[in-house]
Parts: structure tokens; sequence; C-alpha cells
């Protein structure tokens, strides 16, 4: 793909999408901060903003990085539980053994499908206001410095 | 009948060899802080039945004590380096994704096969624990895999994942240490303080304020404890479990799974979850503290209304 067709929304969507995915089939440590956000994924998102709106100010940047990191969480925590051998699962398992009800893992995992189609279009959808947001404040910087 | 003692077993065996190898570490200054640490994690694997309730507490505070008051160091793998690693990612390339995609795939078949393996009888596998058995089969298989394909050897995965254990460092247990404080909490009858007091504050007939105060009141424990693993035991006990599932006849499945993801709409909102969500702030470099939290509040109030919502129509 061609930069100009990568947008920053496109990038965060498509990092948000993998990174759910990912987590998901239990991979939670192909994405994460260090591994993938500092050096791949908010570089690719700045560079998307700023082939399309021009050099950026240091607070536009941050807030495209901050944006990135919150993508990764956001991905992360509402993939990982889809996964039946995950931490949180064998936690609500174990506790509700005790208390004498038994559950299945996998009916577990099945229930956090919902919720994880909510968190993904909610954040979608708060992906592409950013980046509009950031087409305005990259305006508005414009003018008063030019 | 193969159960959690082989898991047990087997994560015991992991993390004594990663002790082991922290020991013989010279570049890591702190490696016998790391050897202890991971040892005594190592022996509540292999001896925590023998060692009793008193035992595994004092074993716990001692790795806490050596974690905080002499702190871990960062190991480093001995045969390899970033410049390696990009080498063998080029030769190998798709295949790498196959060795990593076994362990799900292996976990889902195995859960859902294990219990009707039968022999002579009794149950090859224990039925309660059948997802924890086929996960860690699932991880062998993959080494196994892996070493087939790639041809490294096993005492280099465990090198390679002694190197990735103390980049976590010591956070890598904190869910753990979370959900057994929770537990504590709720040992300690906390869960019914919070039970009683909710029980005071909604209408006792609303179906809808019940769960409104579990999803919530999971978020803003979660917030308060910086992990939805401490929160869980106790707003579970308090309300989940007495009014949701007990009162009300709700699915105790769709309560917990939904639930736990109320907690972790909370954990976005929290500087204490901090490697989340003050960690990266200054690994990106970024001058506002709160950045990702702030960049995250929107997404987690909006989910936590839209679980409420689920809650409510799936769990009755």
């Amino acid at each position: 793909m061609r930069l100009k067709v990568m947008t920053t929304f496109r990038i965060l969507l498509l990092y948000l999408l993998v990174r759910q995915t990912t987590a998901a089939l239990g991979l939670t440590a192909l994405g994460g901060h260090p591994q993938m956000v500092r050096p791949l994924m908010s570089p690719m998102a700045e560079a998307a903003a700023e082939a399309k709106l021009g050099p950026l100010p240091p607070t536009l940047r941050e807030r495209i990085r901050a944006q990135t990191a919150g993508t990764d969480n956001v991905g992360l925590f509402f993939g990982e539980d889809i996964f039946i051998a995950i931490g949180s699962i064998l936690l609500m398992r174990g506790f509700l053994q005790q208390n004498g009800i038994l559950v299945e893992p996998l009916n577990l995992s099945v229930w956090a499908i919902p919720t994880a189609i909510a968190a993904f279009l909610i954040h979608a959808t708060r992906l592409l206001f950013f980046e509009r947001w950031l087409a305005k404040e990259a305006a508005a910087h414009e003018k008063t410095h030019s | 009948m193969i159960g959690l003692s082989a898991v047990y077993l087997l994560a015991g065996f992991v993390f004594g060899t990663i002790a082991v190898l922290s020991a013989f570490d010279r570049a890591n200054p702190k490696r016998w802080a790391n050897a202890a640490f991971w040892g005594l994690f190592a022996t509540s694997f292999l001896a925590g039945d023998y060692l009793g309730d008193l035992g595994n507490g004092v074993l716990v505070i001692s790795m806490v004590v050596i974690a905080g008051i002499v702190g871990l160091g960062h190991g480093r793998a001995r045969n390899s380096n970033m410049g390696m690693r990009k080498s063998l990612a080029q030769r190998h390339g798709n295949k790498l994704l196959v060795a990593a995609l076994a362990i799900p795939t292996i976990t889902l078949i195995g859960a859902l096969t294990f219990p009707r393996i039968v022999i002579g009888g009794a149950p090859l596998f224990d039925p309660m624990q059948t997802t924890l058995v086929a996960f860690a089969c699932s991880v062998i298989l993959a080494m196994a895999l892996a070493r087939a394909m790639l041809g490294e050897r096993v005492p280099a995965a465990l090198d390679e994942g002694r190197q990735l254990l103390d980049l976590l460092s010591w956070a890598a247990l904190l869910p753990q240490m979370l959900a057994a404080l929770g537990a504590v909490f709720a040992l300690a009858g906390l869960g019914t303080a919070v039970g009683d007091l909710v029980a005071q504050a909604i209408p006792a007939d609303s179906r809808f304020a019940t769960v409104a105060a579990y999803t919530f009141g999971m978020a803003i424990f979660t917030a308060i404890m910086g992990n939805a693993f401490a929160a869980f035991p106790v707003m579970t006990a308090g309300i989940g479990l007495p009014l949701i599932v007990m009162k009300f006849g709700g699915d105790p499945v769709v309560m917990a799974a939904i639930g736990m993801l109320s907690g972790f709409c909370g954990t976005l909102t929290t500087p204490m979850a901090a490697n989340f969500n003050l960690v990266p702030i200054a690994l990106l470099g970024i001058q506002d503290r709160y950045a990702i939290i702030k960049a995250q509040i929107p997404t987690a109030v909006m989910l936590l209304m839209v679980n409420t919502v689920l809650m409510y129509v799936f769990v009755f």
C-alpha cells in the first residue's frame, strides 16, 4: 500500500483489529508498548498524519502517540478475554468453583465476544473523530503560526 | 489422571530452570536476586501443597521483599541479539506464525476433546482442568514443532523466555498477587460489607440498579486497586453472587464474563494501572503524564454503559 492510502485513522484501526484478534488467540505478547507501539505503530501513525497535514507541533504528535498507546490497551483488554486459557478466565472459573458453581472456560470466553465487538465499534468511531479533530487542530495551528 | 499437579510440575520446572539460568548470568548485576525470586516462585508450584497456608504466605512475602528492597535485574540471553533475530525472521518468514498459532489451536482442540478421552473406564485428563492441561500440552507441542521446523534447541527457548520474563520483571506476577489480595479481602468480609452497602443504597427489587451497581462497582474498585483481578472476588462475593445470581436467578457465566470486562473499563481510567497507562508515557516521550488515560476515558465510559446494558439483557 502507498503511504498516501495509510491515514492515521486506517493505521490505528488496523492495529486495533490485529491487536484484538491476536490477543483473542492468546498471543498477547505480539503487541505491547515496547514491542510494537514505540518502534512501529506510533511512528507510522505520526508519519501518516504529517504526510497529510504537514509538520505537526509536538503537542499534536504526543496526542497521536497517546492515542496509539491507548489503542494498544483497548485492543489487548477486550481481545484477550476471548482466549480460553487466559488468566482472567481461569480466575473467574476458580472463584466460581470455590463458591460451588461449575462453569466451562469456553462459555466464559464466548460471553466476552459481545463486549469485544462493542469495544471495537466504539473505539473505531473515536479514532475517526480523533483524525478529524487532528486536521482541525493542525489547520488552527497553521493559521496562528503563519 | 493428568490434572493440575502435572501442569504445576511443568511450571515449576520452567521457573526453576529460569532461576538456575539467572544465577549463572554474569551480565545481570542482580543475578542472585533474580535467582531467588524465580526460585521461590518455582518452589510454590513444586511444593506449594506441602508448605501450608502460612508457608506459602511467607514465601510470597519473601518474594515481595526481594523485589521491593533488593530489586530485580535484567538478564541477557546467551546466544541471541537483535541482528540475529532479524536475519532469522527473514529466513523463516511465515513459518514462525505456524508455531505461534499452534498454541491457541491445540489448546482449543484439547479443551474440546480431552473430556472425551477415557482409558479403561477412567478419564485420562482431569475433567475439571481440561483447559489448563490442554494449554500446557499446546505449549509443549508448539515447542516441539518449533524445534523441528526452525532447528532451535529447547535450552534456547528457556533462555529467551528468561530474557522476556526479566523485561516484565516482578510485574509479570502482579495479576496473580492482586487476585490473591482480592481473595483475602473477600475472605475478610469486604464483599459482604460492599453487598450490605449496595443493598441499602439501591431499590431492593430493581434488577437494572443491581446490575449497574455490579458493573460500575467493578470499574470503580478496579480503578482504585489498579487491576480487575483484585476487584473481581470482592465485588462478585458482595453483589454478583448473592444478588444477581442467587436473588434474581441470573446466569453466573454472563455475570462473571461481563463483570470482569467492566473491571477492564476501570483499568483504562486509572494511574494505578501503571504498566499500561504511565510506563508507556516515558517510553513514548510524552509530556502530559495522563495523556494515555485521557485518550482512553471516553472509550472506557461508553463501553462500561454498553456492558451494563449487555449484562442486563443477557444475564436473566
